[in-house]
């Protein structure tokens, strides 16, 4: 009963602290976010209020069985990430077209480029990949600590607490709140959110594995523990901001000029590094070897290249500010440690790859089987990509062209797209006890839409990126710039309309997969062949019998 | 762990531990990986002995042969002016309507001049010098010239622009605005852009508007309105119009006048680099003959001089 009260009190003063900076919002996005804020703790207060024994009692009023995983929360993580894979590819290729054709920004400030922009990336990095890796990290500790999840209230509230964040992120990119940095646009008061959120998050993951009944832990919740406790430091140092005032949303950043520069590309790199491969990896080392059903490759190669990562990648952020301001000992360091972070990312290619080792044949018929190998395969190549563009020489070509885009994306729509796609078919049919998802064959559709698109994406951006260098730099024989700035964005024209045609190829992979996610919830099996059948043909099934010569 | 078995696969000793069942095999590092790996950090090594790396104290290590970023960008910018020098010397000893006499010179200068207009120009004229039709930025690629059409006229306006506020010799002419300043009123300002529509043979004739053009606009653009380029006034017989041709745009035109403003280049462009751009626009397809006896003050006078 205490609990009951602390937490509803917890709630009734957010409300009331919410309540106040509506009261005095210095400006109108503010006043939204605290009003989305209100609402929020209303329901908290309510949700508190009504469900007296958050021990025994789930959302779906099922009192849970102390037996069993906690799996509600995850429920609701493989619908959500669903739905914010489909927003944010949308997004996607909302803002691709406006790029191609820019009378899509429509006039509105709301709808510009730089607005929808970061509601793209924020809606497929946090919200899509976000919701995926939470679920997916209470879905596999719970399992591999052989353990129901520690602090289930908590764990509710870190799973809304996240959806929240990303509301607010993402209302606040539309009405133009943004501390312009990128990946880490909300501004101070959701940053706060968020760190509660985080720190809450720690607390579950590590409680869950301290209460494990295994006497070890496993490699997939190293890499989800590496992921939480660097996502927490890179998200603390990076947003050091002062407010211009309490009741406003405006803040300015503690560290200024080339020192705020390096900062803001440690946290950026490393979200790449933290958030999208040790995460995702942690996602592989459970998914993987459970669907394919073999041992995982190397114990030993997982240890090696898990320290090499964590080692590694924290150092090398200064490649994103190559001849820029940063000294250029920061900037040789940030190469080198980017030279030698290959092998490490390369050894959760190996892992991956060769566990399917006495499986490959199951390639030909499993299509989420398919899909992960696919996954690896896109990790590999962007994980040796990443290093190349590292070097300062190729950097000076790449650096500002959309060869970066191309590069970001392959690792997005083809490592942590397809993991968590397969993922998220691996959990849809088991968290709802269904014999098998609704079709295999929308799954085998998803993974060539998928495919086609990045395809179409990644190659349309390398022929973009290395032309655009290419022009940037072009000198004639007199010795003067041949291109002019307009000139080379003309030039990119028919590459950013291919680039728009693989959106709409992954886009829709998107949506058949929504559609096949939500029919397996509902219970349905499609009625249709099965994804392999030996070859038989009537006409032949039968004796030779010899015909008479005319 | 006592329950190591071997996997029939592959044959491999697992390592004896089990989550959800999972299992892991006891493989060795793949010998391709290990040595890559060292490979990649003898690279980065040696990088670091060669380029700058090492933080210590107030500056850092210089690597083995000196090199730096900022070096590097001195050292081939001044290689790349070293190479252009000749040219630009020849350009500059050079007046700008003899340049065309020599076809070297020629082609350099609007090599030279095709790339300064991209830098500096074609974000107002485009960057084929054809500006966008009624948007204020005459297009340089036919032969209406406000104030004159000979290499000459361009390098002059190039040199001192035209209303520009920090340079003297500027061209310079306010067309008064007739409506908004109460000049005329506003029947008035619609019978004289009556009259001047019907000069281009976009409207009849209007004679309370022509006895207006004549009391207030045969002074700079002429009694035949075929404009006078002493005040930069614009040609209003012919269909090139700067600021739009249809009537609510004659009419905006008349009633506020927009008195365009072009940036004098003397102090931010050497005079070789605006010599270049003068032969450049006039090679664009309007450039009028220079003759001798053209009126204009020399360009190259006081005050323009680059270091």
């Amino acid at each position: 009963m205490e609990s009951v009260v602390a937490r509803a009190g917890l709630w009734l003063v957010a409300l009331l602290v919410a309540i106040v900076m509506f009261a005095n919002a210095a400006d109108s996005g503010f006043a939204i976010h605290m009003a989305i804020f209100a609402l929020a703790a209303l329901v908290g207060l309510g949700l508190s209020l009504r469900n007296t024994n958050y021990k025994t009692a789930s959302v779906f009023g099922v009192v849970a069985d102390q037996g069993k995983y906690d799996d509600d929360l995850i429920r609701f993580g493989v619908i959500l990430t669903t739905f914010w894979g489909v927003v944010g590819f949308l997004v996607g290729l909302v803002i691709a077209l406006q790029l191609a054709f820019p009378v899509l920004n429509l006039g509105l400030e709301w709808t510009t480029f730089g607005r929808l922009r970061p509601l793209h990336t924020s809606a497929v990095i946090f919200a899509f990949g976000g919701t995926a890796l939470i679920s997916t990290s209470f879905y596999i500790v719970q399992r591999t600590c052989r353990a129901r999840l520690a602090l289930p209230g908590l764990a509710k509230f870190v799973f809304w607490g996240y959806q929240l964040f990303i509301v607010l992120a993402a209302t606040g990119y539309v009405l133009g709140i943004t501390q312009s940095k990128e990946y880490a646009e909300p501004e101070w008061y959701v940053d706060l959110w968020l760190t509660l959120v985080w720190v809450a998050y720690l607390a579950v993951f590590v409680g869950t594995i301290m209460k494990r009944t295994e006497p070890h832990i496993y490699v997939a919740n190293w890499f989800f523990l590496s992921f939480i406790i660097t996502v927490a430091m890179l998200h603390l140092v990076n947003n050091v901001n002062l407010p211009v005032s309490i009741f406003g949303s405006k803040s300015y950043p503690l560290w200024a000029g080339v020192q705020g520069a390096l900062v803001q590309w440690w946290y950026g790199h490393n979200a790449v590094g933290f958030f999208l491969t040790a995460g995702f990896l942690a996602m592989m080392y459970y998914f993987v070897p459970k669907q394919v059903e073999r041992p995982i490759y190397s114990y030993r190669l997982s240890i090696v290249h898990f320290w090499g990562l964590i080692f590694l990648y924290i150092w090398a952020g200064p490649h994103h500010l190559h001849y820029t301001a940063l000294p250029d000992w920061a900037q040789t360091l940030g190469m080198v440690f980017s030279v030698m972070l290959w092998m490490p990312s390369w050894g959760g290619m190996i892992n991956g790859l060769m566990t399917l080792n006495g499986a490959w044949d199951k390639v030909r018929t499993d299509p989420v089987i398919r899909m992960m190998v696919m996954s690896i395969a896109f990790y590999g190549m962007s994980t040796f990509e990443g290093p190349m563009m590292s070097i300062k020489s190729v950097n000076s070509l790449s650096h500002y062209t959309d060869w970066t885009i191309g590069h970001v994306h392959s690792g997005a729509l083809g490592w942590n797209g397809m993991i968590t796609f397969s993922a998220i078919y691996f959990l849809a049919p088991r968290l709802w006890g269904r014999e098998r998802m609704y079709s295999l064959r929308m799954i085998n559709w998803h993974f060539w839409l998928a495919t086609l698109g990045i395809v179409f994406y990644a190659s349309s951006m390398w022929v973009a990126g290395i032309m655009q260098g290419l022009m940037w730099r072009e000198y004639g024989a007199d010795g003067y710039l041949v291109n002019s700035f307009a000139e080379t964005v003309a030039a990119l024209f028919p590459m950013y309309v291919l680039r728009a045609f693989g959106g709409v190829l992954y886009l829709t992979g998107g949506a058949i997969m929504a559609y096949n996610v939500w029919q397996t919830i509902a219970g349905r099996l499609r009625v249709e062949p099965p994804m392999r059948q030996a070859a038989y043909d009537p006409a032949v099934d039968r004796p030779l019998v010899a015909t008479p010569a005319e | 762990m006592s329950n190591k078995r071997i996997d029939e696969p592959t044959g491999i000793e697992t390592v004896g531990h089990e989550w959800d069942g999972i299992e892991e095999l006891n493989n060795p590092l793949p010998r391709w990986w290990v040595i890559s790996f060292w490979l990649c950090i003898a690279f980065s090594i040696g990088y670091v002995v060669v380029y700058p790396a090492i933080p210590m104290g107030s500056k850092a290590s210089e690597g083995l042969f000196g090199w730096s970023s900022r070096g590097q960008l001195a050292a081939e910018t001044s290689a790349a002016e070293a190479a252009r020098k000749p040219v630009l010397d020849a350009i500059a000893a050079t007046p700008v309507e003899q340049i065309a006499n020599d076809p070297k010179l020629l082609a350099q200068a609007k090599a030279g001049g095709a790339a300064a207009f991209k830098q500096n120009c074609a974000q107002c004229h485009g960057s084929g010098g054809k500006s966008m039709p009624g948007n204020g930025y005459p297009n340089l690629t036919d032969t209406d010239w406000l104030w004159g059409g000979t290499v000459k006229d361009i390098e002059l306006t190039l040199v001192n622009g035209i209303r520009s506020p920090d340079h003297a010799d500027t061209r310079t002419s306010m067309m008064p605005s007739f409506g908004k300043d109460g000049i005329l009123t506003g029947a008035q300002v619609n019978d004289v852009v009556s009259h001047v529509l019907s000069l281009s043979g976009k409207g009849p004739a209007n004679a309370a508007g022509a006895a207006l053009f004549t009391a207030n606009c045969v002074a700079c653009h002429g009694p035949d309105g075929k404009g006078l380029r002493q005040f930069g006034a614009p040609n209003l017989t012919d269909q090139v119009w700067l600021y739009g041709g249809d009537r609510a745009q004659v009419v905006a035109s008349v009633t506020k006048a927009h008195a365009g403003v072009m940036p004098g280049w003397s102090g931010k462009l050497d005079p070789a680099t605006i010599k270049m751009l003068a032969v450049y626009v006039h090679s664009l397809g309007g450039g009028e003959d220079f003759t001798e006896a053209a009126t204009n003050p020399p360009a190259n006078g006081t005050g323009n001089a680059q270091p």
